[in-house]
């Protein structure tokens, strides 16, 4: 079973992880806090039980789908910042599907509102793509535009018109059991899909022909074109397919976690969804490790605070400290094994 | 003629005439509006010149946001202990160099992905500055100079002379890297580093050592948007201050063309869309819910640009690696 290329693989990312972790150990210690205290909490809560792994799996599948949705956009020749709001708006799309229409079965309201979901951060994704494709509007200006106008949106739709009668808070009615996405023996079952659907994207890209224009765009927009395909259009699918799986992300929280749209629980999650993308090199594949692990630590994050008073911001150091050993040379250059991650994207050119 | 009645200079011509008729309505609010644009556009054209110098020479940089975050936490940091706001500033800056000499080593000197290398440093400041940071700190600021003379013009004073002295100093910054940049040598050798590093280096002009420099400048600079932000214009630190300013001032950038005066006019267009909402919710004409009257200027950007903006074409060799060839 032992194969040494895989292990290759794998090492220089374990090896990232545990000098993140050693590095932040020492910054806890500095701090005056017990590093063992905190990170034996982290992964008790984030893996250490049933509920807890249950957590992790909750927290990773819109990491996981996030990162998915950069992953696309990144082999295609885009920087897709605006995961966030296609995410969100998916999210109080799925979520509003999820308690305003009643009196139907399951197998009819959970498709309804995952469908919702999925067309509003299509939707949302592919007005920045329409942009760039008719207007030449570089994506990384109307993604990050529009994440600010769909952030206010939503904040005002929750807090207004969608807002759960009595309440203060900026937050919508409990999604109806009739739309709430099943547990598999109290796992959330919509990670499942997500690592099929990570699966499939991976499938699409490495083994059929829209994947290849998609990829062929990515790496040489012009060899694309002259080639044949149709640049605007595969800018169109990758923001429109890629806003639809955040989307898909951001409904499957809502539906399956969360139970209700509320802003403030998916802040941040478009922005690790960077991070994981990166982390995986831009292969879909990659981001199923890479989510799991940013999920159990955001998801533990809190019980860290509580039993070692170590502050949860502390994740983002360790974070940024993986991302950087994983991709800087010296790590992969000691271990001997490939470097990742020295070309990934391609700036604003393609 | 066409130069005349292009897209611009009709968008100025209207808003100077917006701006008289306000200006003959209500002089006190139209003032005041206009010289609080100015002070919302600074930090956002500050941050526009790091993405600027750093993408002219070739370089990739959206790690904007944690260079302000960083600089801003730092100077705020010092000014505190220290009860010194100089030293706050001084401190900001060199922040800023060292964000940015850390930006250069990874992408120039170990060739990492910039995209990476940029990402790297936003998280790593969000988290370097959220965890080192404690409640309750005061630190003293900036307090506005009068310019003497000038600021007794009707209109022009208030909006331009009557300042802290890092609005003056940051103005001063981006004119100069304005004409630095198309007409020194400097920035002749530094745009054609970022368009085409091999024929520069044949015509004897270090690549490398270039790229470094005038990256770490770039941190400087963003060193000194992050003083602004928490000496001058706020007065505190928060965790996530900066609130995606970093990022808006890559949209800027873009808007601008790489140009350090399109990008300027384009972040006062952004200030001044700021300014004019904030005067709208201030004095209660309309009553529109905030969250809207937040997302005009982001509305208006892209209306804007889906109007006027062609295709825009950075910097060629940007984010390419240069191996110099063996003889």
């Amino acid at each position: 079973m032992f194969n040494a290329k895989v292990f290759k693989a794998w090492l220089t990312p374990l090896v990232a992880v545990f000098i993140a972790f050693a590095v932040g150990a020492l910054l806890m210690f500095l701090q005056g806090a017990h590093p063992m205290d905190a990170y034996g909490s982290l992964f008790s809560h984030g893996f250490g039980s049933w509920e807890g792994f249950a957590k992790t799996l909750g927290k990773a599948t819109p990491l996981m789908l996030s990162g998915l949705a950069v992953t696309i956009g990144l082999r295609s020749g885009l920087f897709n910042i605006g995961v966030q709001g296609q995410l969100v708006s998916g999210a109080l799309a799925a979520g509003w599907a999820g308690y305003a229409i009643h009196g139907l079965p399951v197998y009819i309201h959970l498709p309804i509102a995952l469908i919702f979901g999925i067309a509003f951060g299509a939707l949302v994704g592919w007005i920045a793509g329409a942009l760039k494709a008719y207007r030449g509007i570089h994506e990384v200006i109307t993604t990050i535009m529009i994440n600010s106008i769909v952030l206010a949106l939503v904040d005002y739709l929750a807090g207004h018109n969608f807002q759960e009668p009595g309440q203060t808070l900026a937050r919508t009615s409990a999604v109806l059991p009739s739309a709430t996405i099943p547990k598999i023996f109290g796992l959330p079952s919509g990670f499942f899909f997500a690592v099929l659907l990570s699966w499939g994207v991976w499938w699409v890209f490495q083994r059929t022909t829209s994947g290849f224009r998609l990829d062929t765009v990515g790496r040489n927009k012009n060899a694309a074109w002259y080639a044949g395909i149709s640049v605007k259009r595969s800018v169109l699918i990758a923001m429109g397919v890629g806003g639809a799986i955040a989307g898909l992300g951001g409904a499957i929280e809502t539906l399956g976690v969360i139970g209700r749209f509320e802003p403030t629980f998916n802040t941040g999650l478009g922005f690790d969804g960077i991070t994981i993308a990166l982390l995986g090199r831009a292969n879909p594949l990659g981001v199923i490790p890479g989510a799991i692990l940013i999920g159990g630590i955001r998801g533990a994050s809190s019980s860290m605070q509580f039993d070692a008073g170590v502050a949860p911001e502390i994740v983002d150091l360790i974070l940024a400290l993986i991302l950087f050993c994983v991709t800087a040379p010296f790590l992969s250059k000691w271990l001997r094994s490939t470097q990742v991650g020295a070309k990934v994207t391609s700036g604003w050119s393609n | 003629m066409t130069k005349f009645l292009s897209f611009k200079s009709i968008l100025t011509f209207i808003l100077i005439a917006i701006t008289g008729f306000l200006y003959s309505k209500d002089g006190v609010i139209t003032t005041s509006v206009v010289a609080t644009a100015l002070i919302f556009g600074l930090p956002l054209a500050l941050a526009a010149m790091v993405g600027i110098m750093c993408e002219r020479t070739g370089i990739v940089n959206i790690g904007i946001e944690g260079t302000l975050l960083f600089s801003s936490f730092i100077g705020f940091f010092v000014a505190s202990s220290t009860n010194n706001g100089v030293f706050g500033i001084f401190s900001a800056i060199t922040a800023g160099v060292v964000t940015g000499l850390f930006l250069a080593f990874m992408s120039i000197s170990w060739k990492m992905d910039q995209i990476i290398a940029g990402t790297i440093i936003n998280i790593l400041a969000t988290g370097l500055t959220s965890f080192l940071y404690t409640q309750g700190r005061m630190a003293p600021t900036t307090t506005p100079i009068d310019i003497p003379f000038f600021s007794s013009i009707p209109f022009f004073g208030q909006v331009l002379f009557m300042h802290g002295p890092l609005v003056y100093f940051g103005l001063v910054v981006i004119f100069a890297l304005y004409v630095a940049l198309y007409h020194t040598s400097w920035g002749l050798r530094s745009r054609a580093v970022g368009e085409h590093p091999g024929s520069a280096d044949t015509a004897g002009v270090s690549v490398f050592r270039l790229r470094y420099l005038n990256v770490a400048l770039a941190g400087a600079v963003g060193g000194l948007a992050g003083a602004y932000l928490s000496l001058e214009l706020v007065g505190s630190w928060d965790r996530g201050f900066t609130a995606g300013k970093g990022f808006t001032a890559l949209a800027l950038m873009i808007f601008g063309r790489w140009n350090p005066m399109g990008a300027l006019a384009a972040a006062m267009f952004f200030g001044l869309t700021q300014a004019i909402t904030n005067q709208l919710m201030f004095s209660d004409v309309a009553h529109i819910p905030e969250q809207f009257v937040n997302m005009l200027p982001y509305v208006l950007t892209i209306v804007v640009l889906a109007i006027s903006a062609g295709k825009v074409r950075p910097p060629a060799a940007e984010g390419l690696q240069y191996e110099k060839e063996k003889a």
